[in-house]
Formats: structure tokens, sequence, C-alpha cells
């Protein structure tokens, strides 16, 4: 399903060289709505569907930026993200995470696999996008600016 | 002696010698000495002797003598009782007698030696028939007689009148003597003896009476006090006393002990005293019987000591016998040989006849005096404690029935420690055995139902059990539940998540360029997503805290950041709208302890709330602390549309605005209210309402400062 979309035409103008986001929601109309605006927004983007497909994608295409859905069927955003922060070629990419359950649990969850940022479902394209640049910027600034410690290495997934 | 006797008489200076001499005597021996002398010079007589009378009965008692010794003239002592007596004769006669030669009254004058000699009476007596003195010389004749004639006559008188004198000075001296006695008498009498006159005035006393009744200037005040006091009482007892009377009369006396101010009781003797010449007077003797009524006191207080000592000692028996008698199980008292003394009413049902009964209630009461006999004999001739205990049963004369007593008998023993008398006390068993039998139905009959408790134990337990799990199946469905709402929210949100994505990119733009008409159209499908979302959330909020899965994060909060933080957070709001929101926190408001997010979510709630029904004008959120009752008012108003009275409770119930019309118009589920409320609740807080239409609205949140832990 990963396919890389030409950036839309935008404010960003159309970049080749802007930074690779990977997007991971198993509901392909939110994928494809975020993905859009984002290259509409001079972004690259990659896609994925499930856990095992964000983690296969984000070691073969290593993004700038992950945007992990936490309830994904199978292995689960959280699940997924554990993987992603204990190997070390996928550990520094920083990851928003993204929830349509505004519990304080999930967000707990979150940050405990490693997630860097968090976002409650509905969320407007418009507030992705700023999250996003908000959070390259800091990483740019601070490179390896945390990859949690907590985040416990379970080998890769398939 | 003869032959100048015969001569001549003594001249004119021997007579005046002798009355010189007479003149100078006091006395009647001295007088008569004086005489007897000068006759023994002048008179020619041989001898000479002078006597007088004296006495009572009268004695002649010799004065003085010439040519007669000494002693003869001393021992004369002729008693003149007699009156035949010829000396007694002639000192009645009072005229010169010759006693002749042999004569009768010679032989009392044995110095005369049987010559007649002449006896002259001398002086005159007023009290007595006799002469005063008799002068007696001899020879009988002659001139020495007619000397001693002429002395006589000098003598006489003047011997009468010192006898008279000497008299009456013995009659003084033995007045004297006989007042001083009267007086020695009078006073040694212990008690206090009184004279007094009509007037009460006293006459005379004796010393104790003084000390009672009178006082000289000399004597303590208190003391004269008393006296007068005293004599107060005194006079006031005397007048009581009518003058008339006779006999003794007897009152009693209360006087004040001048020396120690101690009252004495005297009892009063007064008598009257009748005199010629004196007049009436009272005799009154005091009899001291302070101690007396003092006895007496203690004797009658013994007395009546004696008498109260008896009436209880009577009262106590016939309360014992009272109480006996009240027992309701029989008492009988017997002798050492077994015969009863005495018993109460109980017993004589059992132990005697009533005079109508008949044949069968004689036997029992003859059975039973046979049986309590051997009992009784039995414990006196073979027991040697005090009490003992057995069964016996005997029979109810009045119905036949064999009554089982219990007989307890104790033996009454004298100081001396031997058994006097026996007492029994019967006591009806048939009671006891009656509730023994009870208690053992009883006993059956609890064990039982402590069966049956058992078993409804049993079956409690049972039934707890299945109600347990009931319970965590009901908390599993809960949970359940709440996983469901929160599932389902989810999958609600998924898509919402798109609707609301895309229509905000093509709101954006991002697509393309749209129509104005369709620009319209994208925005109404926002405002309605955006609204779906809303009661998403409140849907989701009130499962969460149905379901208690809302906990509560207690801690400090500062109220006026809290405000702040709202008023910024709808700072966009606020901007859009055309009101002005003013806030007034006081400046020193202690910090709350509470849930910050619940707080903040209700004040944020009802800011919103207002913003939104208020079209123009203005809101002022408000806090205020109550110190007394130590809670704090959040209260938000506005001048928006207001509720009117029949709705201002609707808006809190779910799913409710005032105006179902006003969802459309205004947004939002209606589920605001109902959810600040429950959140309130859970702070212990309260959520008020007061609005006139069209006039604005205003929510007043109230919670207590400090939101205690619920145990």
């Amino acid at each position: 399903m990963g396919k890389l979309k030409s950036p839309a035409p935008g404010k960003q103008g159309k970049s080749k060289e802007g930074p690779l986001i990977l997007l991971v929601d198993d509901f392909q109309d939110n994928r494809e709505m975020y993905a859009e605006y984002l290259v509409h927004s001079g972004f690259r983007v990659a896609e994925a569907g499930s856990g095992h497909e964000a983690i296969e994608k984000a070691v073969k295409s290593l993004p700038d930026l992950i945007v992990m859905d936490l309830a994904l069927p199978g292995m689960d955003g959280w699940e997924a993200t554990r993987h992603l922060k204990g190997d070390q070629r996928t550990r520094k990419i920083p990851v928003v995470a993204l929830s349509g359950n505004a519990l304080s649990g999930h967000l707990r969850r979150a940050k405990e696999v490693g997630c860097d940022g968090f976002l409650a479902k509905p969320c407007l394209p418009r507030t992705l996008l700023t999250e996003i640049q908000r959070m390259l910027v800091e990483h740019a600034k601070g490179g390896a600016k945390k990859p949690t410690g907590k985040a416990k290495g379970k080998g890769k997934g398939d | 002696m003869q032959r100048a006797a015969q001569a001549h008489g003594p001249g004119p200076s021997a007579k005046l010698e002798l009355l010189e001499g007479l003149l100078e005597s006091n006395d009647a021996a001295d007088c008569a000495r004086v005489a007897v002398a000068w006759l023994g010079v002048h008179g020619h007589s041989e001898r000479i002797l002078c006597a007088m009378v004296a006495g009572e009965p009268p004695v002649l008692t010799g004065l003085a003598g010439h040519g007669i010794d000494h002693a003869s003239v001393l021992a004369l002592q002729i008693s003149l009782e007699e009156r035949e007596q010829p000396l007694a004769r002639v000192l009645r006669r009072g005229t010169a007698v010759v006693l002749p030669a042999g004569s009768e009254a010679l032989a009392a004058l044995p110095w005369l030696q049987r010559k007649p000699a002449l006896a002259i009476p001398l002086g005159q007596s007023r009290e007595s028939e006799l002469r005063t003195g008799l002068l007696i010389v001899s020879p009988a004749s002659g001139m020495g007689a007619q000397v001693a004639r002429w002395v006589a006559e000098l003598l006489g008188p003047k011997l009468s009148r010192l006898t008279e004198l000497r008299s009456l000075s013995d009659a003084e001296a033995r007045l004297e003597r006989e007042r001083r006695l009267l007086s020695n008498i009078i006073n040694a009498v212990p008690d206090p003896v009184l004279l007094t006159d009509t007037d009460g005035r006293i006459v005379t006393s004796n010393t104790r009476a003084e000390a009672l009744l009178a006082a000289t200037e000399i004597e303590s005040e208190g003391r004269r006090r008393a006296v007068a006091l005293n004599n107060m009482l005194f006079s006031a007892a005397l007048f009581q006393r009518a003058m008339g009377e006779t006999g003794v009369a007897r009152r009693e006396l209360l006087l004040v002990d001048p020396i120690d101010g101690a009252d004495l009781v005297f009892e009063l003797l007064t008598a009257v005293s009748r005199d010629q010449r004196e007049g009436t007077g009272l005799v009154s003797v005091l009899r001291n019987v302070t101690d007396l009524r003092r006895a007496t006191e203690e004797i009658e207080e013994n007395l009546r000591k004696l008498r109260m000592a008896e009436v209880s000692v009577r009262a106590e028996r016939d309360r014992l016998d009272l109480i006996i008698d009240s027992v309701a199980d029989p008492i009988l008292v017997t002798d050492l040989a077994g015969n009863i003394v005495h018993m109460n009413s109980p017993a004589e049902r059992l132990f005697t006849a009533s005079p109508d009964g008949d044949e069968a209630q004689l036997r029992a009461v003859r059975a039973n005096d046979t049986h309590f006999s051997t009992f009784v004999s039995n414990l006196l001739l073979t027991r040697t404690d005090r009490r003992w205990r057995r069964h016996v049963t005997l029979t109810d004369p009045e119905t036949g029935s064999s009554i089982p007593m219990e007989a307890v008998s104790g033996k009454i023993t004298s100081n001396q420690g031997e058994v006097t008398a026996l007492v029994t006390i019967l006591h009806d068993r048939s009671e006891a055995i009656e509730k023994a039998k009870l208690y053992e139905q009883v006993k059956a009959a609890s064990e039982q139902l402590e069966e049956k408790v058992r078993t409804a134990t049993a079956e409690l337990v049972h039934q707890n059990e299945l109600l347990q799990r009931q319970r965590v199946e009901l908390e599993q469905a809960s949970a359940l539940k709440s996983q469901f709402i929160a599932n389902v929210s989810h999958e609600f949100r998924t898509p919402l998540n798109a609707i609301l994505g895309h229509t905000s990119m093509l709101l954006e733009g991002v697509l393309g360029e749209l129509p104005a008409s369709q620009l319209r159209a994208l925005g109404k499908v926002d405002t309605n997503a955006r609204h779906l979302l809303s009661i998403i959330d409140d849907i989701l909020d009130i499962a969460r805290i149905e379901s208690g899965r809302l906990p509560l994060h207690l801690g400090a909060i500062n109220i006026g950041e809290l405000v702040t933080d709202v008023v910024t957070q709808v700072e966009p709001l606020i901007k859009r709208s055309r009101v002005s929101v003013l806030v007034k926190v006081p400046p020193r408001v202690p910090p709350l302890h509470s849930d910050r997010q619940k707080v903040k979510q209700i004040v944020l709630n009802l800011l919103t709330n207002a913003l939104k029904f208020t079209p123009k004008g203005s809101i002022t959120v408000k806090v205020t602390y109550e110190k007394r009752s130590d809670k704090v008012c959040i209260a938000v108003a506005d001048t928006g549309i207001g509720i009117a009275r029949a709705d201002q409770e609707k808006v809190f119930e779910d799913f409710r605005q005032a105006d179902s019309s006003l969802t459309r118009e205004y947004g939002g589920a209606g589920l605001g209210l109902s959810i600040c409320r429950r959140l309130a609740g859970m702070l212990d807080g309260s959520i008020t309402l007061e609005s006139r239409l069209g006039k604005g609205s205003t929510f007043t949140f109230t919670l207590p400062r400090l939101r205690r832990r619920r145990s």
C-alpha cells in the first residue's frame, strides 16, 4: 500500500526534498486525508495500514517522523512504537501518537512506550501539521532529543 | 463596939463619906461592899450581910459581909422559890423584920450563931414582887440597927437602880446574842432566805440571798446587772402572790448567778409572817433546784428514750410478725419438744383444720403434722449442724392435692449458744418443678430454633454468595458497558475525524477553491459534525461519571489562577462574540483543596454556556469566599437570553436545553449542565441558577473549600 505521493501545490511548494512522514492508520480515509494535506504542505508521505507494515516501512525508508494511530488491528500502535523505539535504526525517529480515545490511560501508555507527542482524534489536518512542524523543529534542535529509555526492545516484528 | 454604938450615931462627915462611896460605885457588889464596910466602921453591928436577889427562879446571893468570913458570904445561896421561905416572906413584905433567936430563918444563916438579927429588905423591883436585896445586921436592935436602917434607905434604891440597869443590859446582851444566833442560823441555811414587807422591799436576808439580790458599788457591771435582773424577777414572783393568801406557796423562779451568769432554777417558798408590831411581811425561801431540775430532765429524757426504745422494739416485733405473715412460704417456729409455738398464716393453712373442715381436711392436717414432726425430730435428735434441708411432701387440706415441699430448718440459739427453738421455712417446689419442666421445653424449643437459625444462616450465606456473584457480574457488566461506550465513542470519532478533516480541508481550499454556496453548505457540515462530536464527548463523560471511572485527583487549587486559565482558554470564543468578560476574584481567597480538572471543567462549561447564550452585553465571573461555612462560590452571570422560571430546573436534565429549538441555533448536546451538576456532586458542591427571561442568568457553583476524602 505504501506509495509516495507527490506533494500537492501549497504554501510550502512542491518539494521532493521535504521531510518524510510515515502515516500509520488502519482507516484509509483518514490516512489519505492527512497524506493529502501533508503533501499539499510540502512533505513527503509514506503510509502504513498496520503495525507490522509500519515497522517494515520505517526500517526501510527511515522517515523523519511517524504519525501512529494507536488503535490498530493486530499489533496495535503501542506495540509497534515499542518495537520502533527498541530498534537502533528507528529509535531516534519521533513518534506522534493519535488516539480516538482521549483517556489519560492512553496518553500515559503512549508515553511509556516512547511516543514523543500525542494528539486526540478528531484531529484536524491543520492541527496535525502544526504538531509535526513543532516536533521537527524540536528534533532538529535537540538531535536525539529523548528516545525514551523506557521503550523495551522486543525484537523486530516480521 | 456595943458601947460605941450605944453612945452615938455616925457624924455628918461619915455619912457624906458613905454617900460618896455609893455614888462612885456602879456595881451592886461594890455598893454592897462600900455600904457593909462603912457599916462595919460606923454602925456598931457585930455581923453584917448584904445579899441580893438574882436569877430566875430567884436566889438570894451574898454580896458582902462584915464579921463573917468571906467564903461564907460568897457561899450564900438561898433559894427563894418557895413562897413560905422566911427570907422570901421578908423580901415580899418589904419591911424590916427581926429574926428572933431560934427562928427558922436563922438556920440558913449559921454565922449569926443563932443570935437575933434584923433583916431589912432593900430597894424595890419593878418586875418582881420580891425586893432587890436584903441587909441583915446583928444584933437586931440598938444603934447598929438604926444606922443599918439609915444605910438601907440609901443602899436600897441604889441597888434597885443598879440591878435594873444590869438586868437591862443583860437583856440587851441576851437579845444581841439571840439576834446573832438567829442570824447565824439564817446564814447557815444553804438556801437564800428573805423577809420582805408588803411593798416587796427586803427587810432582812441571809448572805445567800444577798449574794443573789444585793450588789455594792464596787462590784462589776455585769454582776450589778445580774443582781438588778434577779431583783426584778424576784419582785415579779412575789407580786404574783396575793398578800391575803395564807399558808406556804411554791413557785418556780429563774434567776441568774451573778458570778458566772449561769441560769439558776429556784423553788420559791413564801409564807406570810404576821406580827403585831412589825406588820405583815413575807418570808421567802429560795431552794436551788437547778441540779435537781437537770437531774429531773435527765430522768425524763431517759424515760422518754426508754419509751421510744420500747415502742421501736414493739414496732420491730410487729413488723417482724407482719413480714413473717406476709411471706408466702409457710414458716413455723418449734420448741425443743417439737411443739409448734408460732406459725404464719400460710403455715396455718397447712397445719390447722378450719372449724368447718370435713374429715378429709382433718386427715390431711394430721398427716402434715406427722410429716413435719418427723422432720423436726429427725433434725433435733440426729443432726448437729445448724441448718438442714429436706424434701417433704405435704397435702393441701383444701384441695387434697399433694405439694412437694422443700423444708429448710435453722436452729435458733441463745447468746449462751444453747438451742432454744427451730425455725422452718417450707417452700413449695411445684412451681420450681413446673419451671424445670418448662425450662426443658424452652431448651428444646431453643435448640429447634437454633437449628432453624443455622439453616437460615446457611441459606443466607448461600444467598450472599449468589449476590456476591451477581455483584461481580454486574460490575463486569458495568465495566463492559463502559468499555462498550468507550469503543462506540472511538468508533464514532474515527469517521468523524475523516468528516471534520475533509471538511476543513475543503473549507481551507486545499483541494481547490469552491464557490460560496458550496462553502456555506460545507460550513453546515462542519458545524453539525462538531455538534455530533460534542455530543459524543458528553456521553463519554457521563458514562465515565456513572461508572465511577472518573477518579478524584485532589490537590491544592488557586482559584484565581484557575479562572484566568479558563478565560484564556475561551479567549478565541470571546473574541468572536460581542461580549466582554469580567473576572472578579477577591485578593485573599485561601487555596482550595479539590479536583482541579473537574472544577476547571465546570467553570469552563458554565462560561462557554454563558457565551453561547449571550448575544451581547457582558459576562462576569465572580469568585467569593464565605468564611463561616468555608465555602467558595464561583458565579457566572450573563446578560443573555435568560431562562424562564418553569424551565430553570430542566436545564440540568440530560439532553435538555430550555428550548429544543435552541439546540440547533446554539449547538451543544444539552448535556453540559447535567455533567456540571454531576461533577459538582462529586466535589460535594452544587450548582444553582437564578435567571429571568430576557435579562440574563447567573449560575453559581458552590463547593467546599476543602473536599474531604470519603471514608
